[in-house]
């Protein structure tokens, strides 16, 4: 093992039998002596802990009772006062049942149960023979199926393995009732639908929208409509009305504003949180979730935050009654992107 | 008494601190929350309130507003040290001054509630100046701001929708961008959460009486005043703040206790 011929550098004996010398030097030092505890010279001391166990014992008998007070003993009436001491005692009463077992056994076991060490040997060590066992084995498995040997059996196991995953995708797939991405696609807005408060369904004139109001907003008959929630959860918008001069509008968005009154989606394009903390000074629309922050008088580009793509705008306008409606539907989906958005 | 002085190290004793601290400082706010409970005069103001007003108007809010309240000049950026409150109302006057808001003890994201710079008089007589300058909301009539009138389960179905999102679903405040926030709502007097919703003060929307009626108002500060009463139904609220408070606590008590516990446990016993 001395000589540098033989080996790469690491595994030359040179250096390594200098260290190996010194871990033999190494004395094993034994276990510490043992140290009898207060409990174990002390009768009154044991018969303390013997006492403590006890009592943490009974603590826990009585948490047990006060949970059943708190159940049975307490009539709720109108106020939340009652409910809130049933609570208080519940909670409590729980704890200590638990608290009170647990802290009593393991203070048992610290104080009153032996503590003299146990050393166990480790029984020796047969890495090669070990080793040779389980190749055999291994190998008598493969031999006797014949895995190697049978390709066709072979090859219809991984189609099989393979195949078998797919039920998991399908049923996962449908946990959408509905899955045509359509559905995404489109809201209940469309020409001539009107925008109306959330949640008492009332149509809102646009002389009602004063600079600096926010109004919330659901299309007109949601209220009636049959999949409410499902419905309320793509077409809910925001209304703002700012100085008109403070918005950049864009081309073809021209006649999508009214006067200043803007209307906008108020489905997060992040994750789908409602977006509706307004600024009423900076045009800032706030996402309370992940703060992306959109900036109203960029129709509503994300200016801040992880949301990816701009709040969809309503065009809206108003009909022969001074109310306002919508002119179509949203031109994009509204709220996060999914895989058919395009 | 020894027993409880032997049990000072005991794990559970930081705990049983903590507690104790939140307790005393929920009551000691709550008491503090029950003082300001200034009743809105009535709007009808004599020549003589708005000629007073003027005054006081002249001496301690022209600076930034501007004489006659136009609002001062507007900087390159278009920013301005205080805009024009013709039109804003004696609600917004009664608001800001009451409150504390106004004057504004220095420039910053937004003014803070601080201890009233005015007497009620005096907010009486700049709101009746502020008002004689131009329309705007009127402080809320005593009828508006009964609570026993108002509905609370109502009003609470409008919180959420128009007011949850910053002012949280329990009315316990929350952040906004760059520094703003929206205040806890707690301890705010009826007429004040009215005279905010109508005039939509620092950078809250305007939530005016053709967005939400006044009785509608009445109910949302019924369904304030009523949470504000019967609290929590159990266990400690943590100021209400959610995922941030709770989390905490359970990062620094609960898992303070679990090491504790292990160590104990690995104890030798003496």
């Amino acid at each position: 093992m001395g000589d540098h011929s033989h080996g790469s550098p690491s595994t030359s004996g040179t250096v390594a039998t200098a260290g190996q010398s010194d871990v033999e030097k190494f004395q094993d030092p034994g276990l510490p002596p043992h140290r009898p505890r207060r409990a174990d010279k002390d009768p009154r001391a044991e018969k303390r802990a013997e006492r403590q166990v006890a009592i943490l014992f009974v603590i826990s008998i009585i948490g047990t009772v006060l949970f059943f007070v708190g159940y049975f003993g307490i009539r709720l009436d109108d106020t939340i006062a009652t409910l809130r001491f049933q609570n208080f005692t519940l909670g409590m009463g729980t704890a200590f049942a638990m608290l009170g077992i647990g802290v009593g056994i393991v203070h048992w076991a610290k104080t009153l149960m032996p503590d003299h060490e146990i050393v166990e040997e480790r029984h020796e060590v047969r890495t090669e023979e070990d080793r040779r066992d389980a190749e055999q084995i291994i190998g008598q498995v493969l031999d006797e199926s014949g895995i190697s040997r049978r390709p066709l059996i072979r090859n219809t196991l991984i189609g099989a393995g393979v195949l078998a995953i797919l039920p998991a995708i399908g049923i996962f797939r449908d946990l959408s009732k509905d899955m045509n991405p359509e559905v995404l696609r489109h809201t209940m807005w469309d020409a001539g639908v009107r925008l109306t408060r959330d949640p008492s369904g009332t149509p809102i004139k646009a002389s009602d929208v004063t600079i600096g109001s926010a109004f919330h907003v659901i299309p007109e008959g949601l209220n009636e409509a049959e999949h409410k929630l499902e419905e309320k959860a793509k077409a809910v918008v925001l209304l703002m009305r700012l100085n008109p001069d403070e918005l950049n509008v864009s081309p073809g968005r021209e006649d999508w504003n009214y006067n200043g009154i803007v209307a906008y989606s108020k489905i997060c394009t992040h994750v789908g949180c409602p977006v509706a903390l307004y600024e009423q000074h900076t045009h800032h629309l706030l996402c309370p979730c992940h703060q992306s922050t959109f900036d109203l008088t960029q129709e509503c580009k994300v200016i801040f935050g992880p949301a990816a793509h701009a709040l969809p705008q309503l065009p809206i306008s108003v009909d022969d009654e001074g109310y306002l409606v919508a002119t179509s539907d949203f031109h994009e989906p509204v709220g996060p992107s999914y895989w058919e958005r395009g | 008494m020894k027993a409880l002085s032997q049990r000072r190290r005991h794990p559970l004793a930081a705990v049983a601190l903590l507690l104790l601290g939140l307790l005393v400082t929920g009551g000691l706010y709550a008491v503090a929350g029950n003082v300001n409970e200034a009743k809105a005069q009535t709007t009808n103001f004599s020549a003589q309130d708005i000629e007073e007003g003027e005054k006081l108007f002249v001496a301690n809010c022209a600076t930034c507003h501007g004489i006659g309240a136009v609002g001062a000049p507007q900087g390159a950026h278009g920013n301005q040290a205080g805009p024009a409150l013709i039109g804003v109302g004696a609600a917004a006057v009664d608001f800001q001054v009451g409150t504390g808001r106004m004057p504004m003890q220095m420039s910053g994201p937004q003014a803070q509630a601080k201890p009233n710079q005015f007497s009620e008089e005096q907010t009486m007589q700049l709101a009746a100046y502020v008002a004689s300058l131009g329309a705007g909301p009127a402080i809320p009539e005593e009828d508006l701001l009964d609570v026993a009138k108002g509905d609370p389960a109502a009003g609470g179905e409008i919180f959420r929708v128009n007011c949850a999102m910053c002012h949280n679903a329990s009315a316990a405040g929350g952040a906004l961008t760059r520094g703003k926030f929206a205040p806890a709502l707690a301890g705010v007097s009826e007429a004040h959460i009215y005279e905010a919703m109508a005039t939509g003060p620092q950078n809250m929307p305007v939530f005016s009486d053709a967005n939400i009626s006044p009785e509608e108002k009445r109910d949302v500060i019924a369904f304030l005043k009523t949470i504000e009463e019967q609290g929590s139904p159990g266990g400690f609220s943590l100021g209400s703040l959610g995922p941030v408070s709770e989390g905490l606590l359970m990062w620094t008590a609960g898992l303070g206790i679990v090491i504790a516990f292990t160590i104990w446990l690995t104890q030798r016993s003496s």
